[in-house]
């Protein structure tokens, strides 16, 4: 299984890739015991994502999101670090940056396409 | 070009139904996405950061003016309005559908294409000169062979596991366009000085990523019909002795590097006699007649006599500074008097390099049509080229091309750079490339600054797996994660021609904010220190990486 995050992470949370597009992903944390249930277990919005405040509730976090898989709806989950500044999760390190936005090169492409808010502002040079 | 003959149509249809079985049972859950991984690779199909990625196979890097269309129709309908041009002359979709890949597969198979072994440990594209029969200083046409050689390795069922992925260039040119020296096999024409006879150098264990390595040359002269006796030898001795126990130990120049090239070389000719022993041997003896009906589909399109001298391309050289320019960098001398090569770069200032919209490539595709006989190539630099163009038709060409924002005339010059898609789309990458190349591309801006330090190539990789050659760059930028942070290495002295060499990398790396500021600094240092009519390579050669260091770390402290 995948890990991106540093071994001394303490906020964690699950990403993955949809199957049917790739697409960027992350667990809300609903269990979904239905294929109609995928959808609202998994969102293309970061600020849907549910945290774990250890490796042993990320670990937890990261088996309850695993039927996803089975159930087709995504690939390869995986635990990333996250840093949380008022409630809100974002990412600490570039490269879950750049997966959340989409290409810093091309802003109109990605999820970043969809937002026009002041945090899908390309990662600055 | 070569055109697909009934076998070649089935087999392309019959992979493409294959691949649209294999999606369906993907997507019914009968499939497991580690069951299947092996299956989409195998049809060039990745998972990247956003999104999968397709890349289709161009092969040698020739195209019709039809299949670039029908490219540009695939990025409008199932992409997202454009294409990346690959340092391999392939063809990547960055945001292609699962469901909707077969679609494309069999869009491509309409125009002759497919995406067969453009991933895998299997024989790659075959690469070659973008210029190939049409080169001034061409020997000879290698597009036949690397047609030979494609269909010798299309499918080669003992050659599809190999230890690891295995790239093969050809190049008919002495001034070689085609790195021979940095891939798993390199083949360059030559003539044999005894009986002027035309043959093949053949060079093994050339390659870049984590360890680079020049191709040594394990046969000077090898007759044509031996050629694919030969090249089962090498692949034969490789597949026996190559690593499958390390990936990072996997590929053929290391096998080279650890027995020796002369032991290498007396195994691949043990082998190659073996196999000339027995009937294998005159299966794999390409018959002279088969020979002559491959060159038939590269015949030299209907050249017309013409002067070498062009009224109306001086008259505007002479009117129009861009012009003149573009006529300096973009244009290369041709075989035929009266033709020339047109080089379309697509890389303009902050532009990215490889990228190209639908809209353009259909612009490319009737200018060529209108040109150029239809005809396009890709270059493993990441730009197009139309290799036959009337002189006369320059000026019209160029204000086709300006129309379109095509016209940059940077040819080989400090913004003509390569990058690998990097961070910004890449699994494996540790840094971003094109934000690099872009903030390069903008620093140097100026034409006339661009032309006063004359030809260096800058090559920008985003991890160590070097697809942006950073190693051959004259400037190399190796892009490294530190810590969690983007921080880029540099390595000079790199060349990817003839005269093949590996950069040395000049002191720690630079982050992301300094990188440019480096850059800058090693141009300024060149500038200084080179005599009237160097080239940045010829200095560096001349005085070393001291001058540089000094100067990189003098100036700017990367910490």
């Amino acid at each position: 299984m995948a890990q991106h995050f540093n071994q001394t992470a303490r906020t964690l949370a699950v990403t993955a890739n949809r199957l049917g597009d790739g697409a960027v992903v992350y667990f809300t944390g609903e269990t979904a015991e239905t294929a109609a249930a995928e959808a609202t277990a998994w969102s293309e919005r970061l600020a849907d994502v549910a945290v774990a405040r250890s490796k042993e509730e990320g670990a937890a976090l990261l088996a309850q999101a695993e039927p996803s898989v089975a159930a087709r709806h995504i690939i390869g989950p995986y635990l990333f670090e996250v840093a949380e500044t008022d409630g809100a999760p974002a990412p600490v390190n570039v490269r879950e940056t750049i997966r959340m936005r989409g290409p810093s090169v091309r802003l109109d492409l990605g999820y970043q396409a969809t937002q026009k808010t002041e945090e899908t502002r390309h990662v600055s040079l | 070009m070569y055109r697909y003959d009934e076998f070649d149509h089935r087999i392309v249809r019959e992979r493409v139904a294959q691949f649209r079985g294999q999606v369906a049972r993907r997507v019914s859950g009968a499939l497991t996405e580690d069951e299947f991984k092996p299956l989409r690779l195998m049809n060039g199909l990745y998972l990247q950061l956003h999104a999968y990625m397709l890349r289709v196979a161009v092969p040698y890097g020739t195209l019709s003016a039809r299949q670039l269309r029908r490219l540009a129709h695939i990025a409008r309908r199932y992409d997202k309005g454009y294409a990346h041009f690959t340092t391999r002359q392939n063809v990547q979709y960055n945001w292609p559908r699962l469901p909707e890949v077969p679609d494309i597969l069999d869009s491509l198979a309409e125009v002759e294409m497919h995406a067969i072994q453009t991933s895998g440990n299997c024989i790659r594209n075959i690469t070659t000169d973008p210029y190939a029969g049409a080169a001034a200083d061409e020997l000879e046409d290698p597009r036949p062979w690397a047609e030979i050689l494609r269909q010798w390795s299309s499918l080669h069922p003992e050659f599809s596991f190999l230890p690891r992925k295995f790239k093969i260039a050809i190049t008919g040119a002495p001034d070689d366009r085609a790195a021979i020296l940095f891939h798993d096999i390199g083949i360059g024409l030559t003539r044999n000085e005894a009986d002027d006879a035309t043959g093949f150098r053949i060079f093994v264990g050339g390659g870049q990523g984590r360890t680079p390595m020049i191709g040594k040359c394990i046969r000077p002269f090898l007759p044509p019909s031996d050629l694919l006796a030969y090249m089962e030898a090498i692949l034969r001795v490789y597949n026996r002795f190559g690593r499958r126990d390390n990936l990072y130990k996997s590929r053929i120049k290391i096998l080279v590097h650890q027995i020796g090239a002369e032991e290498f070389a007396k195994q691949t000719e043990a082998e190659f006699d073996a196999i000339q022993a027995t009937p294998e041997g005159d299966r794999l003896r390409v018959p002279d007649e088969e020979i002559a009906r491959i060159h038939a589909y590269f015949a030299p399109p209907p050249y017309e006599t013409l002067s070498g001298f062009a009224p109306e391309v001086e008259e505007l050289r002479l009117q129009d500074e861009d012009f003149a320019a573009w006529l300096e960098t973009n244009t290369i001398a041709h075989k035929i008097p009266g033709y020339g090569i047109v080089a379309i770069s697509t890389k303009p200032v902050g532009g990215i390099p490889g990228d190209m919209s639908a809209d353009d490539m259909e612009a490319v595709a009737d200018l060529a049509d209108t040109f150029g006989f239809g005809e396009i190539r890709i270059t493993h630099e990441q730009n197009l080229v139309l290799p036959d163009i009337r002189r006369r038709d320059f000026p019209a060409l160029w204000e086709g091309l300006k129309a379109r924002g095509l016209a940059a005339a940077n040819l080989g010059l400090i913004t003509d750079q390569i990058a690998c898609p990097g961070l910004d789309y890449c699994n494996l990458a540790n840094a971003r490339s094109i934000p690099i190349a872009q903030e390069i591309s903008e620093r140097f801006a100026d034409p006339k600054l661009q032309r006063r330090i004359g030809r260096l190539h800058i090559n920008i990789s985003g991890c160590i797996n070097a697809c942006g050659h950073h190693h051959v760059g004259h400037i190399g930028i190796l892009g490294v994660d530190k810590k969690g942070e983007e921080h880029y290495q540099i390595g000079l002295g790199g060349s990817a021609d003839a005269n093949g060499a590996i950069g040395q990398i000049v002191g720690p790396a630079f982050p992301l904010d300094k990188i440019t500021d480096a850059i800058a600094t090693i141009v300024d240092t060149y500038l200084d220190h080179r005599i009237e009519g160097e080239e940045f390579l010829t200095t560096y050669r001349r005085i070393g990486i001291n001058p540089f260091k000094e100067s990189l770390y003098a100036a700017a402290p990367t910490h």
